[in-house]
């Protein structure tokens, strides 16, 4: 068990640095011209700048060094959560991302929570309704959530219940009506990728023959439903708690653009438009470090419901994949 | 949605006994069965249909996609306008369908990149196995770490705006699932009888791989494909969305939403309409991709 749950950290630790350092190589080495890329985040034209001027503004971007001297110098930082200062506000990117993530944080987990309540009842109503038509329709919604652009739910959601009928507002974050729409924008493509499993590792448990010996032996369907099919068939699922807390936080982005909220996501969004290399690269190691601990929980929980786990060689967890989005 | 898990349930499979029918005989039974679906023909007219119009706007629209014409500005959907019309009166409908090459092109940019790198890298780590394949499914694991839209997003700052830095960003997002299916394929593959038939007949690895495995193994490398095509142009729309896309006047699916979000309390046609029609192609990839994939299950 010691050696199941050291090793599982190590892989944390090592994906989440292979991660930071792809990361790093695609905003540091792609670029054709670095020092452009940081002098236009930092509103500078480099042809109005003297030899003299350039030289000390790549002092003080760090690009007189070498690649491995940057390399070291930000993952030394990253480990200390220093993240170095935005080139477009000139303040530090953890203060930066400290003043936004509480709203991406209270965003995320609701929507996170909401979309486990919702995705696991309609997987549960789906498989437990005995009319066909709504058996069948039920279990085509999720695909249908999934199909959906969050951009486009989101105005959807805007133009119906702000414009037309004046429920919540539309933008901004004020109080808990203001979290409503954005929550159930990134809920609706997460509880469907949810769902969709479930309603699979359902299908495939109710199947099994000890579903028949305990409705055999007189429990009644709703009993065998929930404690027997429903505790079985969640376990497969829980791999992908991973990936619908990475979908929450990825949906931040377009969600706060489109609901104007000032958290991590559109701060991200307003990088990239100013290509702000530092607060890039710190969203993007923190999104993954989400990610990979999220995993990291799952898998070291794993064995506590399902002993047989560390007995085998275990799998990575499975992805939704492409659906990341 | 495409899961391990699920994929892995079906290589423990014991392969099928039943007589194996001709490639043609087999083809034309499955498409006797797809005309017999109502909605997945619709999707299917419905994709065809944007395709030919994304190439041949002129058989759809009269207008031109940057014919101002301020008396009629504004207008809601009619016909005649379709979609309405925009603040310089431009033709929404035309501005839509003159938009689609440029998101269709970048779609299939990505999944030209997506297919390429993924097929590569689930072949090699399939085929080879040992070491090569524990490396590489550590890369696609890093891959996946990072999740698509971030990645896509430090690509594009790195890059700089427009259709293809978007399309590259997008691609390399969707390659590890690629190289996933891949592999299981190859490895499903590569155990069966007339593998080893093959072999034992004298037919090198390298002609087994292209003769044998890869015909056999691209089934639902396919469906995926069809599926990510879904996938990806949600993912263009997305970032053109944001702001990353085509610069202006030329307008993206993504910017065309973007644009008529500003004017959404008094013209909601603007924005939504567009996003329908995104989100009902979308809906129709998805809808032939699954299936598909029941059909060769």
């Amino acid at each position: 068990m010691t050696r199941y749950i050291v090793g599982r950290v190590t892989q944390a630790v090592i994906v989440l640095w292979a991660a930071f350092t792809l990361t790093f190589a695609i905003l540091y080495l792609l670029p054709s011209d670095p020092m452009q890329l940081q002098l236009a985040a930092a509103g500078v034209q480099e042809d109005s700048l003297n030899a003299e001027q350039l030289a000390a503004m790549q002092h003080k971007f760090g690009l007189d060094q070498s690649i491995w001297a940057q390399y070291w110098h930000h993952l030394a930082g990253v480990v200390h959560g220093d993240f170095g200062t935005s080139l477009s506000q000139q303040i530090p990117v953890s203060e930066l991302i400290g003043q936004r993530i509480g709203q991406t944080l209270l965003l995320s987990v609701t929507a996170a929570v909401v979309s486990l309540v919702a995705g696991s009842a309609l997987a549960y109503v789906a498989t437990f309704v005995r009319w066909n038509p709504l058996r069948i329709f039920l279990s085509r919604l999720p695909a249908l959530g999934a199909s959906f652009p969050q951009f486009f739910v989101a105005l959807f959601l805007i133009q119906f219940f702000s414009f037309k009928l004046g429920w919540f507002p539309a933008t901004g974050t004020q109080g808990a009506a203001s979290l409503i729409m954005p929550v159930v924008t990134i809920s609706v493509l997460t509880s469907s990728v949810l769902a969709q499993v479930l309603i699979k590792s359902f299908d495939q448990t109710l199947r099994q023959p000890y579903i028949v010996t305990a409705r055999a032996k007189g429990l009644s369907r709703s009993a065998v439903h929930l404690r027997h099919a429903f505790r079985n068939a969640a376990l497969p699922a829980m791999t992908i708690l991973g990936v619908i807390v990475g979908l929450t936080v990825t949906s931040s982005i377009v969600v706060e653009t489109v609901f104007t909220r000032e958290g991590v996501g559109r701060l991200a969004q307003e990088s990239v438009l100013s290509q702000d290399v530092p607060v890039v690269l710190a969203v993007v190691t923190i999104a993954a470090a989400v990610f990979v601990l999220v995993n990291l929980v799952v898998d070291l929980l794993y064995p506590l419901f399902d002993p047989r786990i560390t007995h085998t060689r275990v799998k990575a967890p499975a992805f939704v994949e492409g659906v990341t989005q | 949605m495409s899961l391990d898990f699920a994929q892995d349930v079906q290589v423990d499979a014991p392969p099928p006994v039943e007589e194996v029918p001709s490639r043609g005989a087999n083809l034309r039974a499955n498409l006797r069965q797809l005309a017999r679906k109502p909605v997945f023909l619709i999707a299917v007219l419905y994709v065809f249909f944007v395709v030919v119009s994304a190439f041949w706007p002129k058989l759809f629209t009269s207008a031109g996609p940057y014919d101002t014409h301020p008396e009629t500005a504004m207008l809601s959907p009619r016909l005649g306008h379709l979609f309405g019309t925009d603040l310089y009166g431009r033709d929404l409908w035309t501005r839509v369908l003159y938009g689609s090459p440029l998101t269709i092109k970048a779609t299939l940019i990505a999944l030209a990149i997506a297919i390429v790198a993924g097929l590569t890298l689930g072949v090699v780590s399939g085929f080879f196995a040992g070491f090569t394949d524990a490396f590489l499914m550590r890369v696609v694991d890093v891959l996946l770490a990072i999740p698509g839209l971030l990645l896509a997003l430090s690509i594009v700052t790195a890059l700089g705006y427009g259709t293809i830095p978007v399309a590259v960003a997008v691609g390399v997002g969707i390659v590890p699932g690629f190289a996933r299916t891949t592999r299981s394929e190859v490895l499903r593959v590569k155990t069966l009888p007339y593998v080893e038939a093959a072999r034992a007949g004298g037919a090198s690895w390298g002609r087994v791989l292209w003769r044998h495995i890869l015909p056999n193994s691209w089934g639902p490398v396919a469906v995926l494909a069809v599926l990510d095509a879904g996938v990806a142009i949600i993912a263009i729309a997305s970032l053109s969305f944001l702001g990353f896309g085509a610069a202006p006047p030329a307008a993206e699916w993504g910017t065309l939403i973007a644009d008529g979000r500003n004017y959404l309390v008094t013209s909601w046609w603007l924005s939504l309409l567009p996003g329908l029609f995104v989100a009902l192609l979308v809906l129709s990839l998805n809808h032939i991709s699954k299936t598909l994939q029941e059909l060769t299950r």
